[in-house]
């Protein structure tokens, strides 16, 4: 049996995962309707799936492969790339220094 | 003027024919708009500029007899890729954001003459049964101004039930094109999963999305989503199997007669009565048109809105973490460090239904839960597939109501997010299974007097039953003639 | 106590496709920042990924090299963590279904052989690159999506001896499929490891620590000696290791704790929706293996038993494809085997680390040294002239044209030469003499005289046998 209802922490550890913050009186609202919609999830539980193999696409394709031909983009297409992004500088997209190294996923 | 007395190869006649140019018909078509978006709100962009632009590229080139949607008006839902127009996806996130590139359906289009009028209102993100979690504004449904339009596709339904295009693109990926058509009474066609390419459609659910039309008349919707349809090298979860030209069939000779209809008891049983009403009526005419009418059962209906939630949240929990406020879309000014780029973006950017999924979804695959929900939710999609094909082994189509009700009351449910996911119970196991269905108008609530839409589900790649039966039903019956008085009782 | 060490090695090699794993925009370095960049590599709204046919071909292809289970189905996952230089927030790659599992490769380690098992291999995509000031990060997107194979070893490795071994092993077979140029100094090759130790006859792993992206192969011996010590003392003195990643800080030879965040990494892997799945036949797997050049393993015995080089020739020359190749096709274009081979370790390796360039960015074809060298051994030059020859087929010029046309072709005509040793004689009656008293120094200044004569041009075999005949015959 799953386990009923989400913890007000849990709920900021998903906010932490997700990226996002609540403010403390939008987080208990925001634990109570999660909770109420994870116990809904949960009537699929007592559902029979031994043996089922999860579904997990709807494509009628297999193999679907590219040749191993390379594309380059125009000069155009990257200076319109780099307009869009919010602080760009001499090619590179910016952002506020990254401090923490140890978050590299690589 | 509207289109409520048109279809598409009447105006393509008059185009040809020099009754009407192009560039007239689009102005006229601005001047409809102008006159009643104020009180529809279906568009959050109207381009009128690059609209009588194209519109004038049309006249000036001319129109050949197979050029059927050349110079025609239509409309975008604003989730959907326009190069150098302005897609919103209905997010702050997105507010203003110049996509530099065009998705394949709108590519297609352009090639084929069209014009677009605008970019129409959806929920933030094509999340949402009544485009009132767009961060903009709510669309007001044309039938009844202080009742919903359904969602997402709600801007492109609401277009054209109020008559401003013969049709609009949406999205559909857990009923966002059929349920908004249903309570629009119009008609709106979800294509089997691959059949449309999804290059240039903004993610929400991948293995669910799917992008189709939104029309008047079940012969143009037939015209338009072959228009769109065929395999596309950018998506390599686009079908490769042909497109048949499925509107070349519907036609005086169409028939119905030993078309095998299977009507799930879990598409009947728990509907409101005005809404049953409507379609036993409904069930009652496919059948004095010769096809049979069986009960049958697909067990695990039930099923469905939980385990699509879970995995269209989780998929979309992922789709949408490249809105960081990094190389495009909103950063939020204040922010000081990287951490506060991504959690102050993010948490500015988007709205209260899309947070939710977001976090429903990183749950659903978080560590320790991901067996419980996710995957258990994987798998019971696949029986929900399996009853499915287990059905269509015996009958050629499944029919059903699209919604248990009619569109409900601007804010009657926008704070009970459960009770707004039940709403796409009749909707989701489609998507979950991939197949094709539409929604027609089948008739009006004796309660409220809203439309009620009929539900046509398909074999995979099967959409010409579909069309086939929503054409004979169309043409032996008048209920898609009756258009809304705008502002007034209907 | 004693213990036993127990080392995990994860390898990280960048493929040399001609585009991305997942969008068509080129693999390519030193271009300006996100010059090799689309939408899709930007992880823009609405793009979609496209399965490049090649990586999977080259990840067949290593699977084999190294001896492992191809797999028959196959499908993409995500992975999800945020980061500045990974556009959508989640790699695309392999956590389910590797594309090959359970290989194995052979080591020596102080001349015993033992084989190292692989656990899985699978392909995904590189990130992008940050650089940093004080104030900012700068992200180029050149590199993301650059096509890679992570091959992650069994815990059969026992010393950091065998690491290294490990990792040369592995870095020759892949180097020798074509797939990558796995340097590590160049980052083609990267190296994460974990390392436990337990005391011995223990059944019970002990507690791991990680150290990523240890930048060349000393450095991995070094750090992996070093923890395994770490290791050893904290037990000893009745600690605890932490379950930690490390950073081997090359100033100090020492490894130091890396600020962890508690909890962080929970990736929320599922199966990429946006790519179906790929089967792979036996008549793909069959074609691939028909694609396989002959290992360096191989190539050494061959080597040594055929063309009678020494074991360490052998190893030298079999340190990358590019060499093994050439040498092989210099003999097979006439060149002596020794030969060839000295010139390929002594001059033509020095010139490339002075150049730093590896051979086949330079114009020498393996035609024009083995043409040299039967230019040698037939006399035509000399070992002296040899060198000058050497710097010409150096800019792709055909040895004996070159050396005819700076007048680098020794004089081996007796018809010719005779004359000029006559000459040299009937001039030097004072050096035949002494000749003839028994100081054999004396030839050698009438050589010299005849070298002089002929601007170092004759054929000191010849001009010595000429030489000697006429000072026997006065």
């Amino acid at each position: 049996m799953m386990a009923s209802k989400i913890t007000e922490q849990e709920v900021k550890h998903v906010a932490e995962l997700a990226k996002l913050e609540f403010p403390q009186d939008e987080l208990e609202q925001f634990t109570t309707q999660l909770g109420s919609i994870i116990d809904m999830f949960e009537e699929i539980a007592n559902e029979d799936t031994d043996g089922v193999e999860p579904m997990t696409n709807a494509t009628d394709r297999v193999n679907a492969l590219r040749e191993d031909k390379a594309v380059k983009a125009s000069k155009e297409e990257t200076a319109a790339l780099l307009k869009n992004a919010p602080d760009a500088d001499d090619g590179y997209i910016r952002v506020p220094v990254i401090i923490d190294e140890s978050e590299d996923g690589e | 003027m509207d289109f409520y007395e048109t279809d598409l190869s009447q105006l393509h006649d008059d185009l040809v024919n020099k009754k009407i140019s192009a560039t007239e018909l689009t102005k006229e078509t601005f001047d409809h708009i102008k006159a009643n978006d104020d009180q529809v709100k279906a568009f959050l962009t109207l381009d009128e500029e690059g609209a009588m632009k194209q519109a004038r590229a049309v006249d000036e080139a001319g129109i050949s007899a197979d050029q059927l949607v050349a110079g025609i008006p239509l409309a975008v839902k604003d989730n959907i890729l326009t190069k150098g127009l302005r897609t919103t996806a209905a997010s702050k996130m997105l507010e203003n954001f110049n996509p530099v590139y065009d998705a394949t359906v709108v590519e297609k289009l352009k090639q084929a003459g069209y014009v677009n009028v605008g970019k129409t209102n959806l929920d933030e993100f094509a999340m949402g049964s009544s485009t009132e979690n767009s961060a903009f504004f709510t669309t007001h449904n044309p039938w009844d101004l202080t009742r919903v339009p359904g969602g997402s596709s709600g801007g492109s339904a609401a277009a054209v039930a109020a008559g401003d295009v013969l049709g609009a693109l949406g999205t559909d990926t857990g009923g966002s094109i059929r349920m908004p058509a249903s309570f629009n009474g119009i008609v709106g066609m979800k294509p089997t999963y691959g059949r449309v390419s999804r290059w240039g459609i903004i993610a929400f659910g991948s293995s669910f999305d799917q992008v189709g039309w939104l029309t008047r008349s079940v012969k143009d919707n037939a015209y338009l989503t072959a228009l769109i349809a065929g395999n596309d090298e950018h998506d390599t979860t686009s079908s490769l199997k042909a497109v048949p030209d499925w509107a070349a069939q519907l036609n005086d000779s169409t028939s119905i007669k030993g078309l095998k209809i299977a009507v799930p008891k879990e598409y009947y049983d728990g509907l409101r009565a005005d809404v049953k009403e409507v379609i036993k009526a409904a069930l009652d005419h496919l059948e004095s048109l010769g096809a049979t009418v069986d009960e049958v059962s697909l067990p695990h209906t039930h099923d469905g809105v939980p385990a699509y939630y879970i995995l269209a949240s989780s998929e979309a929990s992922s789709n949408l973490q490249r809105y960081d406020g990094i190389r495009y879309g909103y950063r939020a000014p204040e922010a000081k460090n990287l951490e506060e780029v991504y959690v102050k973006s993010r948490s500015q950017g988007f709205g209260d239904e899309v947070k939710r999924r977001i976090m429903l979804g990183t749950f659903s695959l978080s560590a320790g839960f991901y067996d419980a929900y996710f995957n258990k939710a994987a798998k019971v999609r696949r029986l929900i597939s399996d009853d499915f094909t287990k059905v269509f082994k015996d009958y050629d189509l499944i029919v059903g109501a699209t919604g248990a009700s009619t569109a409900f009351k601007i804010g009657a449910e926008i704070d009970d997010p459960k009770t707004m996911y039940m709403n796409d119970v009749l909707t989701v196991p489609v998507n979950m299974a991939g197949l094709p269905a539409m929604s027609l108008p089948a008739g009006f609530s004796a309660e409220d007097g809203m439309p009620v839409g009929l539900q046509l589900i398909g074999k995979p790649f099967d959409e010409q039953t579909i069309y086939n039966t929503g054409y004979v039903f169309e043409q032996t019956t008048d209920f898609h003639k009756k258009t809304p008085q705008l502002g007034g009782q209907n | 106590m004693n213990f036993q060490t127990t080392i995990g090695l994860e390898v990280h090699v960048e493929l040399k496709t001609n585009s991305k794993i997942y969008s068509p925009s080129p693999v390519e370095y030193g271009d300006q920042p996100n010059a090799n960049t689309n939408v899709i590599d930007w992880g823009y709204p609405g793009v979609l990924p496209t399965l490049n046919k090649g990586v999977v071909r080259d990840g067949i292809m290593a699977g084999l090299a190294l001896h492992a289970q191809i797999a028959r189905r196959m499908h993409f996952d995500r992975k999800n963590y945020f980061y500045p230089d990974n556009p959508k927030a989640y790699q695309i790659t392999q956590s389910a279904t590797p594309i090959a599992h359970d290989g194995w490769i052979e080591i020596e380690v102080d001349g015993k052989k033992k084989k190292i098992g692989i656990e899985e291999m699978h392909i995904e995509e590189d990130a992008g690159k940050n650089t940093h000031t004080s104030k900012y990060s700068y992200v180029d997107l050149n590199r993301q999506g650059t096509p890679l194979i992570e091959i992650v070893s069994k815990p059969d490795i026992a010393s950091p001896e065998e690491a290294v071994a490990y990792l040369e092993a592995l870095r020759q077979r892949i180097q020798f499929t074509g797939i990558s140029d796995v340097k590590m100094e160049e980052g083609s090759m990267r190296v994460d490891t974990n390392i436990s130790i337990r005391p011995i006859g223990s059944d019970k792993f002990g507690t791991k620590t990680e150290m990523k992206n240890i930048n060349s192969f000393n450095y991995v011996r070094k750090a992996l000696a070093f923890e395994e010590k770490r290791h050893q003392n904290v037990l000893l003195s009745g600690g605890q290791i932490a379950q930690e990643t490390r950073r081997y800080d090359e100033p100090t030879g020492t490894t130091i704790s890396m600020r962890s965040k508690e909890g962080a990494d929970d990736y929320r892997y599922f199966p990429e929706p946006d790519l179906p799945p790929v089967e792979v036949s036996e008549d793909w797997i069959k074609e691939i293996e028909g694609e396989m050049p002959v290992m360096p393993g191989e190539r050494r015995k061959h080597y040594v038993d055929d063309l009678g080089l020494s074991d360490y020739d052998a190893m030298v020359l079999t340190q990358t494809k590019e060499m093994s190749d050439f040498f092989e096709e210099a003999i097979k274009d006439g060149g002596d085997p020794k030969r060839v081979a000295n010139y390929l370790m002594n001059d033509v390796n020095s010139y490339l680390n002075d150049q730093h360039v590896d051979l086949q960015d330079t114009k020498l074809t393996p035609a024009n040294l083995a043409g040299m060298v039967k230019l040698i051994d037939d006399g035509t030059i000399s070992s002296k002239m040899a060198k000058k020859v050497f710097k010409g087929i150096l800019n792709g010029e055909e040895p004996q044209a070159y050396a005819k046309e700076h007048g680098l072709v020794q004089l081996s005509d007796p018809a010719q030469l005779q004359p000029i040793v006559d000459d040299v004689l009937a001039n030097n009656q004072q050096s035949v003499d002494d000749y003839k008293n028994g100081k054999d120094r004396a030839v050698g200044y009438l050589m010299g005289q005849i070298m002089k004569q002929t601007h170092g041009k004759a054929n000191p075999k010849i001009v010595t046998q000429l030489l000697m005949k006429s000072l026997q015959a006065m």
